[in-house]
């Protein structure tokens, strides 16, 4: 009867630590967040702003969509428009292949996940290497993240250490140099040492790759800019020793001008990790001198969720992951659970725009307890239209069997007030079966509960034979 | 003020004592308290589930019996939620009069009536359930995410209790793991999620857990006995009512 989502989250169970872990870890996110909401007295007026300027923005799409890219191909950039993730993959191989590239650097992008661009490019024998520390210790490890802000926050130091030594060739000689500006590895999962490590061989990827590859997180159409939020600089590295620069960029990643990048630029850090600010707020206009800047504007379904009446205003999302580190499903049972790349709230609702048959098991994952919804810095009503997708789960062939019967029943029992009393004035009976039998595998609630006890009389016939006679 | 009784199904079922307190104190505070005999569920357990349509006749039903009432009170935040917030969606403007009109107990003491004084007592230690349906559709206290000035209805009307000293838990608006049947599909989920709410009840010293909801009380009290976690569990109607 469970969902795919509810067996994986079961298994995950089995380690409670484990469990209480990632729930702390997450609630302490939560909890920078809110310090960062209270302390700004214009908290509430600036995610009303915020999901204004969305609302208008992505309402009007098509229009800033040419506005940025005339201006920007007017700063010298090759703009490129990719309708699905195959015609992106062709674009970004083309440009690729066009500049003889063997390697390429990359700083985080959720829309290159989406399409799956790493994969594509390395069966073309080009070399895909994630810049972001938690995205390079993913790729080491073949693992997908687990969350879209800190990827890898699930996994120990001690896993960490493990693959770096494994798989970075010259991982000793970094490690005699670490000695030799003063470090002491006396832990050799240090986490200074294992960063130390980690940026040490990534300068070296970064000299030798061909290419940078950016995802954006704000696209500014009166300007043509592309703003990319970074807290280890690691999108800058990328960008400044190639000389070619691609960006991929979600068309709903569109915003007017700079007055409305501040109202942005002031929320996104603040909900994602209770930062004031990423470290580094990197905006790039154009190609740097002797080089190329592409910017690839990616749709691959974003239109038709323009055109969805009841799911449209996932296009706000700015993916901070604030909905995610609030919601208490996802602190218990962490982003692999989720069937769909993208966990949490708004994975749930993206993962049933992309392919509602497929990715229907998560959407059994939300006690619709409406904190993403407060959290959200764009207002995108996540747990409303998780409450629509379940009414159309049924019509999917998706249905919870169990549930459906249930619902039935009580439409049924509830439908006739003289079967519900009937019912009511049966429901002590409970009482009297063996305890054996109510706490089996056969009774549901018996999973985690110790089965309720009846009362003799229901408040019905309570009311019926006293109250109503004192009035 | 003529005030329709809306006792959901589970508390009509599970929990008659809630209800006839709910009744005691609505009629001690001079209301002319009336209970339709016909009523029977709000349709949220199928809502939720996925199975609305199912739900539409008795929102349909739900209407007819209350609509002629000044309020209806009900003492379960989340089903005068589902009724107030979701039946306008569910049925065509004329057919839903008492939506409108459909209140929590703690938001009509609160807010209608301004109960400033009662003749409770209750010297214990209760720890405070703030529901989620309750904090975030009804807005009985300020939701924990957002930055607006903080209240508590609930605390405010237990705070007229004599001899009763009210506490929070950590993450005083954090999900119990209820949600109707996410705690069945989402079994395993629910249950750590009610594992670690009825814990940090108890990290407060209350000896009881007390709120607006039944639902979410029902639900930590299951957890609590198979899990022998020690800490009892009360509705609020009944701590307002306990010396009538």
């Amino acid at each position: 009867m469970s969902t795919l989502h509810a067996k994986a989250a079961e298994a995950y169970q089995l380690k409670p630590e484990v469990v209480e872990r990632h729930d702390k870890t997450f609630f302490g996110v939560r909890e920078k967040r809110d310090r960062m909401a209270h302390a700004l007295p214009e908290w509430e007026d600036l995610r009303e702003a915020a999901n204004q300027i969305k609302k208008h923005t992505v309402t009007h799409l098509a229009d800033y969509l040419e506005q940025f890219e005339q201006a920007a191909t007017s700063n010298g950039v090759h703009v490129h428009w990719a309708k699905d993730a195959d015609d992106y993959n062709r674009i970004v191989l083309d440009i690729l292949q066009q500049h003889g590239v063997k390697k390429v650097v990359k700083s985080k992008s959720m829309l290159t996940e989406e399409c799956h661009l790493n994969q594509n490019l390395e069966q073309h024998g080009i070399d895909v290497v994630e810049t972001d520390l938690g995205e390079r210790i993913l790729q080491m490890m073949k693992l997908a993240p687990s969350h879209i802000v800190m990827p890898a926050l699930h996994v120990h130091r001690e896993e960490i250490g493990d693959t770096f030594r494994r798989l970075i060739p010259d991982f000793d000689e970094i490690a005699k140099t670490y000695v030799a500006v003063g470090g002491s590895p006396a832990d050799k999962n240090d986490p200074t040492f294992l960063t130390y490590v980690a940026r040490m061989h990534l300068r070296q990827q970064f000299m030798e790759a061909d290419c940078g590859m950016t995802g954006a997180n704000f696209g500014i159409a009166e300007t043509g800019d592309v703003v990319v939020c970074t807290n280890e600089g690691n999108a800058d590295m990328s960008t400044s020793i190639p000389k070619l620069h691609i960006v991929s960029m979600g068309i709903e990643k569109i915003i007017p001008n700079y007055r409305a990048m501040g109202v942005f630029q002031r929320l996104l850090a603040r909900c994602g990790t209770g930062q004031e600010t990423t470290v580094y707020t990197s905006h790039f206009r154009g190609p740097r001198p002797g080089g190329e800047m592409h910017v690839v504007l990616v749709d691959n379904g974003r239109s038709s969720i323009l055109g969805n009446e009841e799911h449209w205003q996932t296009l706000k999302c700015m993916r901070c992951g604030a909905c995610m580190n609030t919601c208490p499903v996802y602190r218990r049972s962490a982003g692999y659970s989720y069937t769909y790349f993208i966990p949490g709230p708004i994975g749930i609702n993206l993962g049933m725009l992309r392919n509602p048959v497929q990715y229907s098991d998560n959407v059994s994952a939300c006690s619709l307890c409406c904190s993403c919804d407060n959290v959200c810095p764009v207002k995108v009503d996540l747990s409303t239209q998780v409450y629509r997708w379940r009414q159309q789960l049924d019509s999917l062939g998706k249905a919870d069997k169990m549930k459906k019967a249930m619902s039935q029943g009580m439409g049924f029992l509830f439908g006739m007030p003289a079967a519900y009393k009937a019912a009511l004035w049966m429901s002590p009976i409970v009482n009297w079966l063996p305890g054996m039998l109510l706490n089996s595998v056969l009774n549901p609630w018996a999973y985690g509960h110790r089965m309720m006890h009846f009362p003799k009389r229901s408040f019905h016939e309570i009311w019926s034979k006293e109250l109503k006679h004192q009035r | 003020m003529k005030i329709g009784l809306f006792i959901p199904c589970y508390v009509d079922a599970l929990y008659p004592e809630v209800g006839v307190s709910t009744y005691k104190l609505l009629t001690s505070l001079g209301l002319d308290v009336y209970y339709p005999e016909e009523q029977t569920c709000c349709g949220q357990p199928m809502g939720n589930a996925g199975f609305e349509q199912k739900a539409i006749p008795l929102a349909k039903k739900f209407d007819q019996q209350f609509r002629n009432f000044d309020y209806v009170v009900a003492p379960s935040a989340s089903c005068a939620a589902y009724v107030r917030c979701f039946h306008p969606g569910m049925l065509k403007k004329e057919q839903c009069e008492a939506a409108g009109k459909t209140m929590d107990l703690v938001e009509f003491l609160h807010d209608v009536l301004k109960v400033t004084s009662l003749p409770a007592r209750f010297p214990h230690k209760v720890s405070v359930h703030n529901s989620c349906h309750g904090v975030r559709e009804l807005g009985l206290s300020s939701p924990s995410e957002r930055n607006v000035p903080k209240y508590n209805k609930v605390i405010d009307l237990l705070k007229l209790v004599d001899g009763i000293e009210v506490v929070e838990p950590e993450r005083p608006d954090e999900c119990c793991g209820f949600g109707g049947m996410f705690a069945i599909e989402e079994q395993a989920v629910s249950r750590r999620m009610g594992i670690d709410k009825v814990k940090r009840h108890i990290a407060t010293g209350a000896e009881y857990v007390t709120g607006p909801d039944s639902s979410c009380l029902m639900h930590m009290q299951g957890i609590a006995e198979k899990e022998h976690l020690p800490i009892r569990f009360i509705h609020i109607a009944q701590i307002l009512t306990s010396n009538l």
